[in-house]
């Protein structure tokens, strides 16, 4: 009988030779660039936070309806408008993370995803204490805000899988495909809760804004809306730093 | 080499820690590689590499010169793979268990030879008992003839010995012995050396 | 095609050695069908408007509540690994393994289901529909439960699977117990059986790949 021995591997080369944008695709690349662009995001969200902020509560006039809690929807809309293109991004990444076997991808979606739940329970929130003065309850099963509450329950499904798995593939591409599903989902649920809605409620009570805005009123939400967009990007960067730290960590034990 | 199996620099993660790495080794028909090494050296994951359930973090796995990815139809029309789990299911009975999976795998379903093979491994009288109340060393032996009667060239067997006594040590080596002399490949993971005759037998010690 | 059937009869199989475990959907669907009247009280009306949901969303958690027999006594006896390295295709071991599920846990379902409509006082013609709409839907129910199962196998608590499978569910409840409403209230019940069989379709075409997906990884 002979004995076979272990033969030691050579080691693989590091990812070299890309060029441009695609450099970035190496984790820690990213890192470093990441950490160059993480103030500057922070900074754009604060600038426009102020003005978006201030517009929506000096500037727009006093709505003749609702008077001055109508101020809401400045924080109330963007916070809905996040929580659902952060849904789509998070699922793009998955997409190209199952697709392509990135190893940045899934770690994108991971960082993206609390923002998004952190924006769904705020436009929830908001959505409530609006709701109240206005309607005079402080829930009234509305088409967009049921979507809402589904949709936090999709965010909380997939935060949930990956923090609940070990095996980082297994919670990657796990994750990925809770992503995808909801994705495919979302129209749907979409469509059937609208559906559902106009079914057993005659009165429309819509959460959107009044139909005739006044320029102002559309900056002031438009301004909050890139301020969430540069915050939720700012965070992002944040959190997948610490992943990809957490991620070469186990890498660096191959050698 | 282009005929058997052979594995190339392989590499071996499980929940994030690394568990072995460039492992090569090859073995061709009518060969018996028996995997040694101390507990948590990763000759069970060298299996599941083998037969496609892990895929590989670094390296291939080849079969007949060509290389194969998990799921790979190809390796799994030849390979039988026996884990510590006996695949079987307790509620039903020996006879129920492998008409199921050599349906499911494709393989020898005549009843004459699955008797004839049950006889040989001891377990004839237990035809139609439900496998939970057979013992374990009877229900690696129920592994044991499923592998058999599959008719494959390729035998993964995870220890397989675990659990016999003396007459079911030699019963699986007389059957190991015959599946090379025809030509097939097996890859064995053991604590202690299995006496296969005059089979051509190689050791791949795992804690090197 | 032809790996469906040993995989079918062996479910069919294992159910009627083990009746309690197979019934147990069964027994929880019609306690919760039966806890509700208790809950808000005896008025008809007010039973008869809420019927329909009352009856789907029991069929909905009887449903999943009976999801943990689907992959988890596979995975642990290792039966799981073998289907997976069958020379077959596991999309197509999969869909079987749905079917066979659902003829054991949802056929029942549907069979006293028309008992329960006439319990909550519901016209003959809503209980059709009810049976029709459940025919249609619970195997979706099975199809997204399926995938869910997968993605949590082996995972601790049950609580993840839920929170998966819920949202993805709505759409059905939604146009399930909306085709029986509308039929208590002398409506077309078309549009929404009609899209319970568009739901049918797309889960029958995604689920059983992705489900084969999320086996693959739970086995790794």
């Amino acid at each position: 009988m002979d004995t076979l021995q272990r033969v030691d591997a050579t080691a693989a080369p590091r990812g070299t030779g890309r060029r441009g944008w695609r450099r970035l695709a190496a984790p820690l690349v990213f890192h470093a660039w990441a950490g160059r662009a993480l103030p500057w995001f922070a900074g754009l969200a604060a600038v426009l936070a102020v003005a978006g902020l201030y517009v929506g509560f000096a500037v727009a006039p006093t709505d003749r309806q609702q008077g001055e809690v109508y101020r809401i929807i400045f924080i109330h809309v963007p916070a809905a408008w996040m929580s659902m293109f952060i849904y789509l991004v998070a699922a793009g990444h998955a997409a190209i993370g199952l697709a392509f076997h990135t190893r940045l991808s899934p770690l994108m979606a991971r960082a993206v995803a609390p923002t998004g739940a952190l924006f769904t329970v705020i436009a929830l929130w908001t959505g409530a204490a609006w709701g109240k003065p206005t309607w005079g309850a402080w829930w009234v099963w509305d088409a967009r805000l049921t979507s809402e509450l589904i949709l936090l329950f999709l965010y909380l499904g997939y935060l949930g899988l990956v923090s609940a798995i070990d095996d980082p593939r297994r919670a990657d591409r796990g994750g990925a495909i809770v992503l995808l599903a909801g994705v495919v989902n979302v129209p749907i649920i979409y469509f059937s809760v609208q559906w559902w809605n106009t079914l057993h409620q005659g009165a429309s009570v819509s959460l959107t804004a009044a139909p005739a805005m006044a320029h102002t009123m559309l900056a002031g939400m438009l301004l909050m809306a890139l301020a969430c967009w540069a915050y939720s990007i700012a965070v992002a960067l944040a959190r997948v730093r610490c992943l990809i730290v957490e991620r070469e960590a186990l890498a660096r034990q191959w050698s | 080499m282009t005929q058997g199996l052979s594995a190339r620099a392989l590499g071996c993660v499980r929940a994030g820690r690394p568990v072995f790495s460039g492992l090569s080794f090859d073995a061709a028909p009518g060969e018996v590689v028996q995997v040694r090494g101390a507990n948590g050296s990763g000759k069970s994951s060298l299996l599941r590499l083998l037969c496609g359930l892990l895929p590989p973090a670094r390296g291939s796995v080849h079969w007949h010169g060509r290389p194969v990815a998990p799921g790979n139809a190809a390796l799994a029309a030849e390979a039988a793979y026996m884990a510590h789990a006996s695949g079987m299911h307790g509620e039903l009975s020996v006879n129920e268990n492998l008409r199921f999976a050599l349906q499911l795998a494709g393989g020898d379903t005549t009843a004459a030879h699955v008797a004839e093979v049950l006889q040989r491994l001891q377990l004839g009288a237990q035809q139609h008992r439900p496998v939970h109340r057979l013992s374990q060393g009877q229900q690696r032996r129920l592994a044991l003839a499923r592998v058999l009667l599959s008719r494959r060239t390729l035998w993964l067997l995870d220890e397989p010995c675990a659990g016999l006594d003396t007459q079911g040590d030699a019963a699986f080596a007389q059957c190991l012995a015959e599946h090379v002399a025809r030509g097939g490949i097996a890859v064995v993971t053991t604590h202690h050396a299995i006496d296969t005759g005059t089979a051509c037998t190689r050791t791949l010690d795992m804690d090197q | 095609m032809l790996v469906a059937i040993p995989i079918i009869g062996r479910e069919v199989r294992l159910a009627s050695r083990r009746p309690m475990d197979a019934l147990s959907a069964l027994f929880f669907f019609v306690a919760v069908g039966s806890l509700f009247p208790l809950g808000v009280g005896p008025d008809a009306a007010l039973l008869t408007a809420i019927g329909p949901g009352v009856v789907w969303v029991a069929a909905l958690l009887a449903v999943l509540i009976s999801l943990h027999r689907l992959f988890l006594p596979d995975l642990e006896d290792g039966t799981l690994e073998q289907l997976l390295l069958a020379p077959r295709s596991l999309t197509g071991i999969v869909g079987a393994k749905v079917v066979a599920h659902w003829l054991v846990t949802c056929l029942p379902l549907v069979i006293v289901a028309p008992l329960m409509g006439l319990q909550f006082g519901l016209l003959p013609q809503a209980v059709g529909v009810l049976l029709l709409s459940l025919l249609l839907g619970t195997p979706t129910l099975v199809l997204l439960g399926a995938l869910g199962a997968a993605l949590t196998l082996g995972l601790r608590g049950n609580v993840l699977l839920a929170l998966i499978v819920l949202p993805m569910c709505v759409p059905v409840l939604i146009f399930g117990s909306g085709a029986v409403s509308s039929t208590q209230q002398g409506l077309q019940a078309g549009p929404h059986l009609s899209l319970l069989g568009a739901c049918l379709l797309v889960a029958g075409v995604l689920c059983p790949w992705a489900t084969g997906a999320a086996l693959r990884l739970a086995v790794e």
